[in-house]
């Protein structure tokens, strides 16, 4: 494997990891407080959408201009990048409390728990199935779009789509081992690399597809990703200083940013997205 | 019809643009410059680098202010 590739796999799993966590704690709080086969019959329901998405998408996305696809895709990942960057930095130096998956969780079984209990059709709870479902088409439309326009621009769709599934399978896998949220997934650290390989391939592509030609063509990727990463080090050590030298930080959820945006918003309800 | 609209056009912005502005906007000045530095052969692989460098700390300076700002 080159090392495009490699840098492709790496960036495609890790997005997707922190996609599926958030997918599986969704489905387990509501398999836990309302109901097991609603919960699952919503998992396969959504699953169906996404396989009918990716069936009618997949084609139509690889039909499109590379040039073109480069400037929007490298514009919303450089976007997106420098979303879960800048919160991933605050986080890192105490401006914004931490992403915390447990509290998470129990914001949503607090949430589904109270929602009321209605049989609809072969669902024993419409409540239970729409949670699941919710929660697992849009985090899998996260997944399908880093896979198709990552997959793509770097001409691999295919390595993409090993990437996301081998994410997918160890998350899914761990879920079910556990039962309970994935706490010890490190979810923050996880977030920031994340952050820093959106950042660098939306950079790659954005600039591509602007017009402006790398020195190195792929290779500036390898340059690309040391730098940004060594960057945000730098700015969580300056900014953890000026916390240390004011005396405080992010006390309780929220921190200094607002709620959702970027690829992390996802599903989850309003009491969840608080704490996320 | 019209607030379902509006809704959804209030979660394409959060999705989108998120907790600043400012890093959308540069992001999209910054891929029309590349664009014409490049439309007139001049080298613009430095551009977008010079501006993370730049709208990074920008942005964290902004938040940071606003929890400082809150904090009292």
């Amino acid at each position: 494997m080159g090392a495009g590739a490699g840098a492709l796999f790496l960036a495609v799993f890790l997005a997707c990891v922190v996609e599926a966590v958030e997918a599986t704690t969704i489905v387990l709080a509501a398999g836990t407080s309302r109901d097991w086969r609603s919960a699952t019959t919503g998992l396969a329901a959504a699953l169906g959408v996404l396989a009918v998405v990716v069936g009618i998408l997949g084609p139509a996305v690889s039909a499109l201009p590379l040039t073109g696809l480069r400037l929007v895709v490298g514009a919303l990942l450089l976007v997106f990048g420098l979303q879960w960057l800048r919160k991933a930095i605050l986080r890192a130096s105490g401006l914004k409390a931490l992403h915390d998956e447990e509290k998470i969780y129990a914001a949503q079984l607090a949430a589904a728990a109270a929602g009321p209990r209605r049989r609809a059709g072969l669902v024993p709870d419409w409540f239970g199935f729409t949670l699941a479902f919710k929660g697992v088409l849009l985090e899998g439309l996260e997944v399908v779009f880093i896979v198709l326009t990552f997959g793509t621009n770097q001409h691999d769709v295919g390595l993409a789509a090993v990437a996301a599934g081998c994410a997918v399978l160890v998350v899914a896998t761990a879920g079910v081992a556990v039962r309970a949220p994935l706490a010890r997934v490190p979810e923050n650290t996880m977030k920031f690399i994340v952050g820093i390989m959106l950042t660098a391939f939306g950079t790659f592509w954005g600039g591509e597809g602007a017009g402006a030609r790398w020195p190195g063509a792929d290779a500036a990727l390898l340059v690309l990703i040391p730098g940004i990463a060594l960057f945000a080090v730098l700015l969580v050590a300056v900014l953890r200083r000026a916390v240390t030298s004011r005396g405080g930080g992010a006390g309780g959820a929220g921190g200094a940013c607002g709620g959702g945006g970027g690829p992390d918003g996802g599903a989850v309800p309003a009491a969840a997205r608080e704490a996320a | 019809m019209a607030r379902r609209a509006r809704a959804f056009l209030a979660f394409l912005y959060d999705f989108v643009v998120g907790d600043d502005w400012l890093v959308a906007a540069g992001v999209l000045a910054g891929l029309a410059v590349t664009y014409a530095l490049s439309r007139a052969s001049v080298a613009a692989w430095w551009l977008l680098p010079l501006l993370l460098v730049i709208l990074l700390p920008v942005s964290l300076w902004r938040a940071a202010r606003g929890s400082s700002q809150r904090g009292g």
